[in-house]
């Protein structure tokens, strides 16, 4: 099972049958509910609104065509991604286009945006309604003017006969439309092949971008309802286990607008030893969260250092026996026995948060029996059964009204932080708008969990990579937020969380190859580890990459090459249709084109370097395939890395909006900077040490290196982009700065007192 | 109470003195365009001008406000060179940041038309990107200097209602 089949689950598009009405004076588009019997025509059906259909998307009488988006909008584009697949197969004018984010609600299916799926899953079901409409307009458009469906098409917004044509808006006004497709036919419609394409991979501008230069894009913090109050929590010292000794707020009485403190009970596990202050301004709340002491009991959970989570980690991964297995090809343990010779390394990551800008918040208001919670979110059908529980109601009587989100990255795919502010509101009687301050919301992150890899490599005779041995391991965000999603262990006798395992099941042909996974217990009992943007990947791929250059030294090849040669794309790395056509002869492609573009042989200054790194991304079934070359200087004396240059080549198919495309590309790499040598955090007394931009250093300007980035032209169907770029960053500078100073780096982030030390034991192994 | 002038509109307060302006401007006025990121002035999301000088409302007590000049995003009118220049550039990804980063960049083009490239990373550094689009953010700021140059009409100076007022 790979993880992106999972969102299907419980709304599977390819079973259902699509409806085509006229509403009004709109021609509406909607999926029918699975079961849908069809006891009345689809035109009767949607008027009557006796179903709730899950309308895709709507022209209105003057040819404007909205698409509802059921994906949050982060910075990604999405809805311009979405939508002009949509406009694509419908043969709409793209300046008609424009886009709704949507509520939640039942019909919407599976509502989750992470994983750099949004695309890659929605690409057929929406080509396939476009198409669906398209159909039915140009039989439409060929009655009006008295031609045949054959020589008809759609294009720019009209049926085109020969040389004639009527607009769509045209046909919507004077026709009445009623017509369900079957799946059966819907799945049987021939979409457009890649060539035919006008607005799919042209370049066009993101319709979310207007409201984001002027102030007018609304955000979850922007959001007010009458009659609030503000509320701003004292996050407890740690995630769990807390319990509170004394509240004493004599001190902040005195606040202009404060209006008193509640303690939370939260029956859903999630908040424990939650006090929430109230005032009548976010300012007051501020100030008397600072006012107010809140005591605790002893918690067992303040004592957990960073150094305890990885010292826990080594000692996990010691014992063989324990993993779950995830690849098992060949026998390693034999390839051991009759090595000539091995190669065995330890890779270690630290704690890394998330930092979006805007701070988690939420407003909540109770109305006419239903919990209305204003909050910007990436997985709504995960939180909003936690709220509900919290709150001791139905699912149904909640309800998340979408916002856009001031940066994801992870952190808003489970929205634990609208638990207290359902519960504070819940608790005062009145709606409440609560928000975290940027030290709150550093503390009630869920950061990326310390990890530890082992490798083992084995050579025979001949100086070929026979067989490696991975083990490795971390917290698991999904163990601790969706432990459904979790999967079974190759034998089926465990379980493991693939969004930290991915990478590991990479694309390298070896004739042994054991990956055996384990979760770290503690990290599990001290934080809620957190999906970080490229999750697993984003620390596996720094441990695999940074290895085959081990490997490839070891044995005096060209990194390059020595990776050339393992990716012969024989038996399970062939690849399979659709989304993994040609195998790891699409890793060696984008290989190839990166040493067109960069002579990584060349000669350089002292203290430059170049490495390369490749990754398939987030998912085997769902790969995204890059190469990256980064040029780096390290200066000698500080051991400070300057990035000069990412090189970086790209298939990830169809690209849908290349500019967007382009923009995630560029954000994700230099995401991968920025976790490579800026950011640094620790857990200390059992809670990240980091709190504020002046103990978190994310990437500024003044360090952006120059970036030069390329995509494949392809047609297989498109996968996700919005993660994959960062996987290869960390591993291309630490070979980098192997290959400039010596010094192999195997811990992240790479910091300048590291690889000081590093380059001193280096020239003291050489001297 | 502390008055001040807010995109062109005599506004007052009577939130305590120490209340930072951001909090005035967001909540009590109801200019939510300007954004709330970090609290410490390190993130430059609040960046709003004050008397023609870009300033971190955040950490901006009212009372330093008393009959000053200030302009938030929306103080831009959407016809700020910068502004079109974003769009052209398509800079913004989750957007969170922008307000403070044309902001930031509008006093930059102010005391230097044409900006060098360490200019503009000197004047912005303070300003975090989360999406981290700050090839972007450098190549529209050159952008817009550029149309400014070329376009004479066209004023890259800070938008000041009275002004326009009188020009329209």
């Amino acid at each position: 099972m790979s993880i992106s089949d999972k969102g299907d689950d419980n709304v599977d598009l390819s079973r259902r049958s699509l409806l085509i009405g006229t509403v009004g004076t709109a021609l509406v588009v909607a999926f029918a509910p699975t079961l849908f019997a069809q006891p009345a025509s689809a035109k009767t059906m949607m008027a009557d609104k006796n179903f709730s259909p899950t309308v895709w998307y709507e022209i209105n009488e003057n040819g404007v065509i909205k698409v509802n988006i059921a994906r949050a909008e982060m910075g990604q584009h999405v809805g311009t991604a979405l939508a002009k697949i949509v406009a694509e197969e419908l043969g709409a004018n793209w300046s008609d286009v424009i886009i709704e984010h949507v509520d939640t609600d039942p019909k919407w299916g599976y509502m989750v945006t992470g994983g750099s799926w949004s695309v890659f899953q929605s690409y057929d079901p929406l080509s396939r309604a476009g198409a669906a409409g398209r159909i039915m307009l140009i039989e439409a458009g060929a009655k009006a003017l008295n031609k045949t469906i054959e020589d008809c098409h759609a294009k720019n917004g009209f049926v085109v006969c020969g040389d004639q044509r009527i607009s769509f808006s045209a046909l919507i006004k004077n026709q009445q439309f009623s017509k369900t497709v079957s799946a059966e036919a819907l799945k049987n419609i021939e979409i457009k092949s890649p060539k035919e394409h006008t607005i799919i991979g042209t370049q066009s501008q993101a319709l979310d971008i207007p409201p984001k230069v002027n102030g007018t894009a609304v955000y979850g913090i922007d959001v007010e309802v009458p009659g609030m109050l503000y509320a701003r929590p004292v996050v407890p010292p740690s995630r769990y286990g807390n319990k509170i000794e004394s509240v004493d707020d004599n001190d902040a009485k005195d606040i202009l607008g404060y209006q008193g403190y509640k303690e939370l009970t939260d029956p859903s596990g999630w908040l424990e030893g939650w006090v929430v202050v109230f005032a009548d301004s976010y300012p007051a709340a501020i100030k008397a969260v600072n006012k107010i002491k809140v005591t605790y009991l002893h918690n067992d959970a303040l004592s957990i250092s960073e150094e305890d989570l990885q010292q826990h980690g080594h000692a996990l991964i010691a014992d063989r026996e324990a993993g779950a297995l995830l690849v098992d090809v060949g026998d390693t343990t034999n390839a051991q026995k009759n090595a000539h010779q091995q190669l065995d390394s330890t890779y270690t990551t630290g704690t890394a948060m998330h930092f979006q800008l805007e701070p988690v918040n939420a407003v909540v208001e109770f109305k006419d029996g239903i919990w209305h919670l204003h909050s910007g979110n990436q997985w709504q059908s995960l939180t909003l059964p936690a709220v509900a529980k919290a709150l001791e109601v139905e699912d149904s009587q909640v309800v998340i009204h979408q916002y856009y989100l001031g940066g994801g990255f992870g952190r808003r795919l489970f929205g634990d932080y609208m638990i207290p502010a359902a519960l504070a509101a819940k608790a005062i009687g009145k709606p409440v708008k609560m928000v975290f301050t940027r030290e709150d919301d550093a503390h009630f992150d869920q950061p990326r969990s310390p990890s530890v890899s082992h490798l083992n490599a084995t050579f025979n005779a001949d100086n070929h990579v026979i067989g490696i041995e991975h083990r490795f391991t971390s917290g698991w965000p999904t163990k601790a937020m969706a432990p459904g999603f979790l999967a079974p262990s190759k034998d089926g006798k465990k379980k493991i969380d693939m969004f930290s395992a991915s990478g590991s099941d990479h694309w390298y042909s070896l004739p042994n190859h054991r990956v055996l996974v384990y979760n770290n217990d503690l990290v599990q009992k001290t934080i809620v580890p957190g999906w970080l943007r490229s999750v697993g990947p984003g620390w596996i791929q720094w441990s695999v990459e940074s290895f085959m250059d081990e490997l490839a030294h070891k044995i005096g090849q060209d990194p390059a090459k020595f990776r050339l040669a393992l990716l012969d794309a024989q038996g399970r790395q062939s690849g399979s249709a659709p989304n993994s056509v040609g195998g790891a002869n699409r890793l060696k492609n984008v290989l190839k084109k990166l040493t067109e573009k960069v002579n990584t042989q060349q000669s350089l200054p002292k203290n430059h370097g170049i490495g390369i790194a490749l990754s398939f991304g987030q998912e085997r079934s769902m790969p995204t395939w890059v190469a990256l070359a980064a040029h780096i200087v390290v200066n000698p004396e500080s051991g400070e890395v300057t990035v000069k240059k990412l090189t970086c080549v790209v298939d990830c198919g169809v690209v849908v909006h290349p500019d967007g495309a382009l923009a995630q590309v560029e954000g994700s790499l230099l995401w991968g900077v920025s976790l490579a040598l800026h950011e640094s955090t620790e857990i200390k007394n059992g809670q990240v040490a980091s709190s504020n931009l002046n103990n978190y250093f994310p990437l500024r300007m003044k360090d952006v290196p120059e970036m030069d980035i390329d995509f494949i032209a392809s047609d297989e169907p498109p996968v996700g982009l919005g993660e994959p770029g960062t996987t290869v960053v960390a591993p291309a500078i630490g070979n980098a700065i192997f290959n400039a100073t010596g010094a192999r780096l195997r811990s992240l982030p790479m910091t300048p007192s590291v690889i000081k030390a590093m380059m001193k034991s280096t020239q003291s192994d050489t001297a | 109470m502390v008055t001040f002038t807010l995109n062109g509109k005599n506004v007052e307060s009577n939130s305590p003195q120490d209340t930072p302006l951001l909090w005035v401007i967001r909540d009590e006025l109801g200019f939510k365009g300007t954004k709330f990121g970090c609290g410490i002035a390190m993130c430059g999301a609040c960046t709003i001008h004050v008397d023609e000088k870009a300033i971190r409302s955040c950490s901006y007590p009212l009372q330093l406000a008393q009959g000053k000049v200030i302009t938030t995003i929306e103080g831009l009118n959407n016809s700020h060179p910068l502004q079109k220049a974003w769009v052209e550039e398509q800079v913004p990804q989750c957007g969170y940041c922008q307000s403070g980063q044309i902001m930031q960049a509008a006093t930059l083009l102010q005391s230097s038309p044409s900006p060098s490239d360490e200019e503009i990373v000197t004047h912005m550094n303070g300003n975090l990107c989360r999406c981290m689009a700050y090839h972007r953010i450098k190549k529209a700021i050159k952008r817009a200097a550029e149309a400014t140059k070329n376009d004479k009409t066209s004023d890259v100076n800070i938008f000041y209602p009275d002004e326009q007022e009188i020009q329209s």
